[in-house]
């Protein structure tokens, strides 16, 4: 990257779901991860969806360009089961894009939280997740706070190209206004990937049953505390770690046995396989 | 002497007079276009202007006289000063004429320099507190002038120094009448203030109608930026009406919301309205600012945007969404200017294309374009209020007499109560009812006043062909908002339909004896107008005769009826919620203190809301449908 060429910033967006009257509308994350990218000076944001293209889209892009956006890059799939990786992955080496910028999970559809980890292990990217705010985006890197549990923020830098998903802790995204949507410019961009891939994921689909998300009851938690302090201690307490350990400057090789050995221990990796 | 230099005075006068209205209409011509019609406009004029703005400016007898006196005397003077100084036509009739009229000028001067010796705090100062002076001058001047052609004294009297005195008062009082009328002086009101009347925006205002719905904005051009930015993006006729404005404050005197301390004055906006088609900076302006913010540090131009993206602008932000729409400020105008319509226009431009809605005005249009309610409530749990009242629905019963638009206030708890004393009185005086049910959606008035028009006409035309496939005979709601915008605001989208405000509605049926009440038992009411039931649509009588007939002692506040003051709740000024000193409820709940009444009837949700929120003690408050549903008497059984 030279320069004087400000670096350039992908933004996914994908289409969301009201939680209530399942109306279709801007995804929450992916608004907070177009907002940090339109809050960042000197940066190409390059907004892109992928996907079918229906009424439901639509307006959903819309409501992207509402943010102030003039452009949103639409490449289209051919059916609901295409893999929507190769043709992005394409897309993005095209752009020469440096920090690709997309929510943790879909509102919609599988929701698995997989698309950020996925794309990047096919573009041999490092991926970081629980973008808060962005620092900086420099030559060959990117410097931004991460979000930890209770508030807790990490400075983390990262060498681009990368892929960053962002956290809800983000703020919250700008309104969308009526008259830019209308006028901004969803760019149809004809799949033009050679290994399309065609998934089963559709045909599973098929056979989901949605019912809707419903907050498990949380047992009450019997706080004796005798001060205000006290309970509100309790009350932010979070649940001690018991056991683990910290190893710090240890070798790659023996950190990845440790890991390893965790997994085995924990059952998820079976004892027999070999490393 | 005199008199050969008079008629060239007078021409030259004239003269610049016409220049400065050419260019004086180059600026409004910067507007869009209006369509309004030119001739028919003109000849109303007249009328417009003997009779309706007459009846505005009566409301203040003092000035009404005086304004008679003064603008009737002038321009009968003007006309016979062409006749006799200018054109020098010879005749004794015409002279004594000239001497009533300046005479009657000269009275009306008077009095209005006795306004101006203290001048209340709403009056602009600066060339306004020239203006009697000038009065003098052109009256006194071609007072004197005329004295030799009625043959009172001799043709060449006084001599060198009289002439020349009376030269230079004449010069003054023609600068001020003619030159002032159409540079930008305190006389422009009369040339403008003409114009304004005959191509107003709203001619159903004129022969006693009422205009009052929000004129749609044509969301379809794709290219022109939606809503007002820049003054040139008012269409012509509106920047004609600020021009008219005469900066006599009977907006600002009665703005809840400049009471309340918070950045809006009704008449400085239209004064930085005329500041922006003319371009320039404020300073100029010599009455009160905006609370809390000074006068001299904004500018503006016809094609820079009011609101400016960084810097000084014509006006801050806050200003618009102080506004409660309560339209006060277009009641007491003189010159029938629309203030509210302005301030939307603007509004609409800050939603529509900058997504600038502030505090939790973003929030109320996410949640109206995703659940059809202002607070996210899910659209399918509408009835629940409802639930133990089996109330007909259309969705099942298809046609009915009444039918009854709950509102969001179905949502509300406190106004569930007002709901279901309405559906007691609906029953016991057996009305053929039903309701939409969760087929209903919100209004649309918030977003649209919220300058959210795209929302607007998402819901309107929705509940429009929702409304279509039921038959009924007129709608019934508690709500006077929703009432406003069904009765007057639907029918751009094809949606004419007879509604009643409840209170209108109870009020009916207890006239045809369907009802029935028990003495009532209590201490003194006082009634609170609704700005959209009073206001907005005329309804004054109905509440109070209804509470009337219920046996209440009625005291009205000082400020009641077409005067009533906002409870603070309308515009969506709640969800915008501006700072200010004090909160308009409040002072609202003053009025009503200082009656001694026990308990405040309202008629709207919103006022039970805003009203309520004060702190105790203070009267009770309850909407009509409650007082009236508890003095209900059953005719065969008692419940
Ligand atoms: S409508 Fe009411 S709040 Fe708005 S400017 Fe006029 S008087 Fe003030
Ligand atoms: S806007 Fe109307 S009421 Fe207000 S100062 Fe001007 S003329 Fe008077």
């Amino acid at each position: 990257m030279s320069l004087n060429q400000a670096p350039r910033v992908a933004v996914l967006l994908s289409v969301g779901q009201h939680p209530v009257t399942r109306r279709p509308r801007r995804a929450d994350q992916d608004a907070r991860a177009l907002e940090l990218a339109l809050n960042q000076p000197n940066t190409d944001v390059v907004p892109i969806h992928v996907g079918q293209a229906s009424s439901e889209t639509e307006v959903a892009l819309r409501s992207y360009l509402g943010m102030g956006v003039s452009q949103i890059d639409h490449l289209e799939v051919s059916t609901t089961r295409e893999d929507i990786l190769p043709s992005l992955a394409q897309h993005l080496k095209q752009l020469n894009v440096q920090v690709v910028l997309c929510g943790t999970r879909a509102e919609t559809g599988e929701g698995s939280g997989l698309v950020p980890y996925l794309l990047a292990k096919k573009l041999g990217w490092p991926i970081v997740s629980g973008l808060a705010s962005i620092e900086s985006i420099a030559s060959g890197s990117m410097t931004f706070l991460q979000a930890l549990p209770r508030g807790q923020r990490r400075r983390v830098k990262v060498s681009l190209p990368a892929v960053v998903a962002v956290d809800p802790a983000s703020p919250p995204a700008r309104q969308s206004a009526f008259g830019p949507a209308q006028r901004g410019d969803i760019q149809l961009v004809p799949s033009t990937s050679m290994d399309a891939e065609i998934t089963d994921a559709e045909s599973d689909r098929q056979v989901w049953q949605y019912q809707v998300a419903k907050k498990r009851p949380k047992r009450l938690k019997i706080i004796k505390a005798t001060s205000a302090r006290d309970r509100f201690k309790a009350a932010a307490a979070k649940a001690d770690a018991s056991g683990g350990k910290v190893l710090q400057e240890i070798s790659a090789d023996s950190a990845a046995e440790e890991i390893i050995k965790l997994l085995k221990e924990e059952g998820v990796l079976s004892t027999n396989s070999s490393s | 002497m005199l008199n050969q230099i008079l008629p060239l005075l007078i021409f030259g006068a004239l003269l610049v007079a016409v220049i400065g209205a050419v260019k004086r209409v180059k600026l409004w011509r910067n507007g869009r276009p209006a369509k309004v019609p030119i001739l028919a406009g003109l000849a109303a004029m007249p009328r417009r202007y003997l009779v309706d703005l007459h009846h505005v400016v009566a409301r203040d007898k003092y000035i009404s006289n005086t304004h008679v006196a003064t603008g009737g005397g002038f321009v009968l003077a003007l006309l016979l000063i062409i006749l006799v100084h200018g054109l020098q036509l010879n005749s004794q009739f015409l002279a004594w004429a000239l001497l009533a009229a300046t005479g009657s000028m000269f009275v009306g001067a008077v009095f209005v320099a006795k306004r101006r010796v203290q001048p209340p705090s709403r009056l602009s100062k600066g060339p306004w507190m020239r203006l009697p002076k000038s009065l003098f001058a052109f009256s006194l001047g071609f007072f004197l002038v005329t004295l030799p052609a009625t043959g009172l004294i001799p043709v060449e009297w006084g001599g060198w120094l009289v002439a020349i005195l009376l030269g230079a008062v004449i010069l003054w009082g023609l600068s001020e009448m003619l030159l002032g009328m159409t540079w930008g002086g305190p006389m422009k009101h009369a040339f403008a203030g003409a114009l304004h009347l005959a191509f107003h925006r709203r001619a159903e205002r004129f022969n006693g109608g009422r205009s009052t719905g929000l004129k749609p904005l044509n969301l379809d051009k794709e290219h022109e930026p939606l809503g007002v930015n820049q003054p040139s993006e008012f269409t012509w006729n509106q920047l004609l009406g600020f021009d008219a404005c005469v900066q006599c404050g009977r907006c600002e005197s009665v703005c809840p919301a400049f009471a309340a301390g918070q950045p809006l004055n009704p008449k400085k906006l239209i004064q930085d309205m005329v500041v922006g088609l003319a371009g320039g900076t404020d300073a100029g302006y010599t009455g009160s600012a905006y609370p809390g913010k000074t006068v001299g540090e904004h500018q503006g131009g016809p094609f820079a945007s009011i609101i400016a993206q960084e810097g000084q602008g014509l006006l801050d932000a806050e200003t618009l969404w102080s506004c409660t729409t309560c339209r006060a400020c277009v009641e007491e105008c003189p010159m029938m200017i629309e203030h509210v319509d302005a301030i939307v226009d603007m509004r609409r431009h800050l939603t529509l294309e900058r997504g600038a809605t502030p505090n939790k005005g973003s929030e109320v249009i996410d949640n109206l374009i995703a659940t059809d309610n202002p607070n996210g409530f899910n659209p399918q749990s509408r009835m629940n209020w409802a639930a133990d009242l089996s109330l007909p629905v259309l969705s099942d019963v298809k046609r009915t007499d009444v039918l009854l638009w709950m509102g969001d206030g179905a949502f509300d708890m406190r106004n569930q109560r007002s709901l279901r004393a309405l559906v007691k009185i609906l029953r016991a005086a057996k009305v053929d009812f039903a309701v939409l049910g969760n087929e209903e959606r919100d209004s649309g008035d918030v977003a649209r006043r919220l300058g959210d028009e795209a929302t607007f006409q998402r819901l309107a035309k929705e509940n429009v062909t929702t409304l279509a496939q039921y038959s009924f005979r007129s709608i019934v709601t508690c709500d006077p908002h929703s009432f406003h915008v069904l009765k007057n605001e639907y029918g751009d989208f094809g949606g004419r339909y007879v509604v009643y405000h409840h209170t209108t509605y109870i009020n009916q049926l207890r006239q045809i004896g369907k009802l029935h009440f028990a003495p009532y038992k209590g201490g003194s009411v006082t009634y609170h107008d609704p700005c959209y039931l009073g206001r907005y649509n005329g309804e004054y009588e109905a509440p109070r005769d209804l509470l009337k007939a219920a046996g209440i002692t009625l005291v009205d506040m000082e400020r009641s009826g077409y005067r009533s003051r906002c409870c603070g709740g309308g515009g969506g000024a709640p969800i915008t919620d501006i700072p200010g000193k004090q909160r308009i409820p409040d002072m609202r709940m003053d009025d009503i203190r200082s009656t001694g009444a026990e308990r405040v009837a309202v008629g709207c949700p919103q006022c039970t809301a805003m009203l309520e929120g004060v702190v105790e003690p203070r009267p009770e408050v309850l909407d009509i449908a409650e007082i009236i549903a508890n003095q209900l008497v059953d005719e065969e059984v008692t419940l």
